[in-house]
């Protein structure tokens, strides 16, 4: 009977002689005895933590695709990337761990000024002024910013470019649905989103596009602004915040609010979570900013001190009229990624874009150079990632691989379903490989994967 | 009792945090200065012109601070030094549940074979992982009584949503088109904002002067316009609702669903299950109730079970058994094993499912946390978290109850809620000021202002993982702090063992500075 909890018989006792009550049942007494549980909770009982840890292990063993067994060309928005022994141990300190959201700011300067840092590092980024204290992952920070567009343009019709990841789209239908959105999804050929020229029907209050989008590409951004602002619509740009390293900043070419997925600074692959749901925003969005803000101010004695602020927003406060429903976010996440950007520096983040754009380059050679393997989206130029058509499936070649040691690659269909979407036609879902390649890929396990993927198509 | 040493007093005092203040990493750069490495790759070093075309290339870096690795640990183990935790202390934070968290839970999160899998590997490559979710998902319905799950939700409110997406489904696929949701005065704030969210308007009923849901008012709002209604048991003032069963048979009496906030699950575990209670719906926060950190303000993990008749709605791709005929099957807790067949562990679509609620598979390492404490625990030990967190608080609020006014005098479930509001009627301290005076005490303060429907409220939730001796140093922090107002000490300077006073909250929303670049040009003294 192993567990956490510090009473003793003797100390019970008296607790509840203190109480003048007879038993720890009499607890309950205002719950009804007819609901009340006869047999105790159906669940085994509990085991000692060298026995849980034990089957933890276990089941982890039973994960092929782990990153450590199978080289992981794998990315659609969650990368493996570098995170130095450095990074965990300071992100893993149970001061940031074990601590609530910080209500009592005299007590919560510690994870109040990481999440300003953050927050700071977030809307250099984004070339935005403002960014908030995180969100639960892309997708729902996508979600937020056409709530917020549609908040501030008063119109429920969302155009959105296929280029967006396939996930954080199909989150949106989902919500679209209670907030009564229409949501447009506007298709790619050739990698780029073909928005609608000259006289088209329908006023888009927000306007959704991608950076590089998910297939790597480098959309025509020049267009964008304009295209936004002839429907007076808020423009929003889900980043890529590894690429920006490289790229032109989404607020420089007009973006009002910028969302992205941080997992790539400093948080695990993690089986898809926590992730962290980045969001930026121009100044004169501010006030619909959805979740928390940390802001700088003083203490009675004149001491720079920070606190979450603009609180009249939250849902705590404004209840059914808050911008949003957001309470806890990621906060750890967050802190993490500003440590992890700390390390990286002005320097590293350059670094880190570049050599991915490097290896991506790299592979697109060596991989084309393959017969029967060609470009999904042309000569669409990428960064981050690349899709190629591959002469067999894509999941046959992506199962092939996991035999010689490595994780090829996203199949698309397994993104957008056997149907194809706006982004791909089926044939192309179906035969469609997503390729990430991060700095910590190596020329060699680039060239193994080439070869095997050439021996894996012929088979 | 005995009086042995207090565990969790005086835990803001020096040297234990940090009083001096931290610069920000943007003034410790020193350009020049750098911590990355990153490993030899022998890939073709193209230059950046070669790679991106004009028109996308970046100008300037993105400024950001440049310190040395030394540096960066001296910076961020300071600011770790000015921050309250459940590991430094008690946190007595009411609605919030800030028990201890084991361990262990790092150490599984931790796990290579479970930390470093991708989200989009292919189902035969991660079955463990899928096995895990399935196992997680059992144990979940078991806890509540219901039929099935989503481990998707992010976060409570995310769970909420989700919840009331699936209400909206429910009710459409009948043909109905139902407007209104049902809200006690007593509710977390997130309850209207996500019926909001989805597309409901709020209808909110008071509670009586026991503290619980007013049933004459219920009855008088129910009608065939009303979705569902959500309820908080025990409520957020501490109290079970008693007529939970009337309630639940008025609801559906006229088509509505009922929806259990599970903030506050910690109190009943083992003792009675949502779904016995007539609940259709139930999120669940496993950051609180199984003590998955909190970290600072997240993540968290919400993930929403359901009864039978609505399990076809759910979020997918659920994480299922697979049978022969390629859909899923329902297991039994305990009985998910490592030793997994080739295959036997998949994705499935509920025929009518409202889509996706996240990126992936939702908060993954927090499920993977959630479901270590719950088998360390078993049912019983559950059951045992349930007992001594409902015996803290009920000691607490006999213990203090001639200190501080308890709002309703009653038993309480986990959390008791006092008032302040004789003592600022005597004495001018808030309940804010108790509060702070108490973080100059050494503990986290108590919720301070919630539930809004008792005046100067004082939430105290002391969880189960805290001992007598912390429970009596805490009840006298507060007799302290009480005697200190009514013998004529102003509140308002508390705390002042902090690693900063109170702060200015009006400046920061006048003049908002959110980023360092917003930093006036003046620096302040």
């Amino acid at each position: 009977m192993a567990d956490y909890l510090p009473h003793t018989d003797e100390e019970l006792a008296s607790m509840l002689d203190f109480l003048g009550l007879a038993s720890l049942d009499d607890l309950f007494s205002a719950v009804p005895a007819a609901v009340r549980l006869a047999g105790g909770l159906d669940l085994p009982e509990g085991r000692p933590e060298p026995d849980v840890l034990a089957h933890m292990e276990a089941l982890g063993e039973a994960n092929a695709a782990r990153a450590d067994r199978l080289v992981c060309f794998a990315g659609a928005g969650a990368y493996d990337h570098e995170v130095p022994e450095v990074v965990r141990a300071l992100a893993g300190r149970s001061e940031f761990v074990t601590s609530y959201t910080p209500y009592q700011a005299e007590v919560a300067q510690g994870v109040l000024q990481a999440v300003f840092e953050y927050q700071t590092m977030v809307a250099r980024l984004a070339g935005l002024p403002v960014a908030n204290a995180s969100l639960y992952d892309g997708a729902s920070a996508l979600a937020e910013a056409v709530h917020l567009g549609v908040a501030a343009t008063g119109r429920p019709e969302v155009w959105v470019s296929a280029g967006v990841h396939p996930h954080w789209r199909a989150v949106l239908a989902t919500l679209a649905a209670g907030a009564g959105y229409q949501v447009v999804e506007v298709p790619l050929a050739d990698g780029r989103t073909r928005w609608p020229q000259g006289s088209v029907t329908g006023s888009p209050g927000v306007v959704v596009a991608a950076y590089p989008n998910y297939l790597g590409c480098l959309e025509d951004v020049g267009a964008l602004g304009p295209l936004a602002a002839a429907h007076g619509a808020v423009l929003v740009v889900a980043a890529d915040p590894v690429a920006a390293g490289i790229l032109r900043s989404p607020g420089e070419w007009g973006a009002d609010v910028v969302v992205g997925e941080g997992q790539a600074f400093g948080t695990p692959l993690g089986f898809g979570g926590p992730y962290l749901g980045l969001f930026a925003c121009a100044a004169a969005h501010v006030r619909r900013l959805p979740g928390r803000l940390v802001g700088e101010t003083v203490d009675t004695s004149g001491r720079t001190a920070y606190v979450t602020t603009l609180r009249a927003r939250e849902q705590d406060i404004r209840r059914e009229k808050a911008t949003s429903n957001v309470c806890t976010n990621q906060t750890l996440m967050a802190v993490t990624a500003a440590v992890q950007l700390g390390w990286l520096g002005t320097t590293g983040l350059a670094e880190v874009a570049l050599r991915c754009a490097r290896g991506t380059r790299y592979a697109r050679q060596e991989l084309l150079a393959i017969d029967g393997i060609t470009p999904l989206t042309g000569d669409t130029p990428v960064v981050r990632e690349l899709a190629v058509r591959t002469p067999v499936p894509a999941r046959v070649v992506v199962d092939r691989l996991a035999e010689h040691g490595y994780l090829a690659g996203v199949a698309l269909d397994q993104l957008v379903g056997e149907d194809g979407d706006p982004s791909v036609s089926a044939a192309d879902a179906a035969h469609g490989l997503l390729v990430a390649v991060t700095e910590r890929r190596t020329r060699q396990e680039i060239d193994g994967l080439v070869a095997a993927l050439d021996k894996a198509v012929r088979r | 009792m005995s009086e042995g040493p207090a565990a969790g007093g005086q835990a803001s005092s020096a040297p234990l945090m940090g009083h001096a203040s931290e610069p920000t990493l943007f003034e410790l750069s020193q350009p020049g200065r750098r911590s990355w490495q990153l490993r030899t790759t022998g890939i073709p070093e193209w230059g950046i012109e070669d790679l991106v075309p004009a028109e996308h290339r970046r100008v300037a870096p993105v400024a950001l601070a440049e310190v040395s690795e030394r540096d960066l640990v001296g910076h961020f183990t300071r600011l770790s030094h000015r921050q309250y935790s459940v590991d430094l202390g008690a946190y007595p934070l009411g609605s919030c549940t800030m028990k201890y968290n084991p361990k262990v839970c790092d150490a599984v999160a931790a796990l290579p074979g479970l930390a470093r899998v991708h989200p989009a590997a292919p189902a035969e490559l991660c079955q463990g992982w899928l096995a895990l979710l399935v196992e997680l998902d059992a144990v979940l319905c078991a806890v509540t009584g219901m039929a099935a799950c989503t481990l998707q939700p992010a976060a409570g409110a995310a769970g909420e949503l989700t919840g009331l997406l699936l209400m909206r489904a429910y009710h459409e696929a009948r043909g109905e088109r139902r407007t209104r949701v049902v809200i006690p005065d007593s509710a977390h704030g997130t309850n209207p904002a996500s019926v909001a969210l989805g597309g409901f308007e709020v209808t909110t009923v008071p509670s009586d002067e026991r503290g619980c849901v007013d049933m004459a008012a219920l009855l008088g709002v129910l009608g065939p316009d009303v979705a569902g209604i959500m309820l908080t048991n025990p409520n957020t003032l501490g109290l079970f609702e008693e007529e939970i069963v009337e309630m639940a048979g008025a609801v559906h009496e006229v088509g509505g669903l009922l929806y259990y906030d599970g903030a506050n699950l910690n109190a009943i575990l083992g003792v009675v299950r949502p779904g016995d209670m007539g609940f259709d719906i139930v999120h669940m926060n496993l950051h609180k109730t199984f003590a998955t950190p909190h970290g600072g303000g997240g993540p968290g993990a919400g993930p929403v079970a359901v009864s039978s008749r609505l399990a076809d709605f759910l979020p997918g791709p659920r994480p299922v058994r697979r049978t022969p005929s390629g859909g899923g099957t329902p297991v039994a807790p305990g009985s998910v094993t490592s030793g997994t067949a080739p295959g036997e562990y998949g994705w499935s679509w509920p025929a009518h499912s409202i889509g996706r609620v996240h990126s992936w598979h939702g908060n993954a390492l927090v499920l993977a946390r959630a479901l270590a404490y719950i088998s360390v625990h078993g049912g019983d030990g559950l059951r045992r978290v349930a007992e001594r967190a409902v015996l803290n608080a009920n000691w607490l609020r006999v213990r203090l109850a001639g200190v501080l006014d308890v709002a309703y005098d009653r038993p309480c479930m986990h959390e008791v809620v006092f008032s302040a509001a004789g003592l600022k009627k005597r004495t001018g301290a808030s309940a804010l000021d108790v509060g702070k005076a108490l973080l100059g005490e050494g503990f986290h303060s108590p919720t301070v202002y919630f539930p809004l429907v008792t005046d100067e409220a004082l939430m105290v939730e002391p969880t189960e993982t805290e001992s007598l001796q912390t429970l009596e140093a805490l009840a006298r922090a507060c007799e302290r702090i009480v005697a200190a107002a009514e013998g004529g000490e102003d509140l308002h300077a508390q705390p002042t063992s902090t690693p900063v006073g109170r702060v200015d909250e009006a400046q920061a929303a006048r003049s908002l500075v959110a980023t360092f670049d917003a930093r006036p040009e003046e620096p302040r003294e």
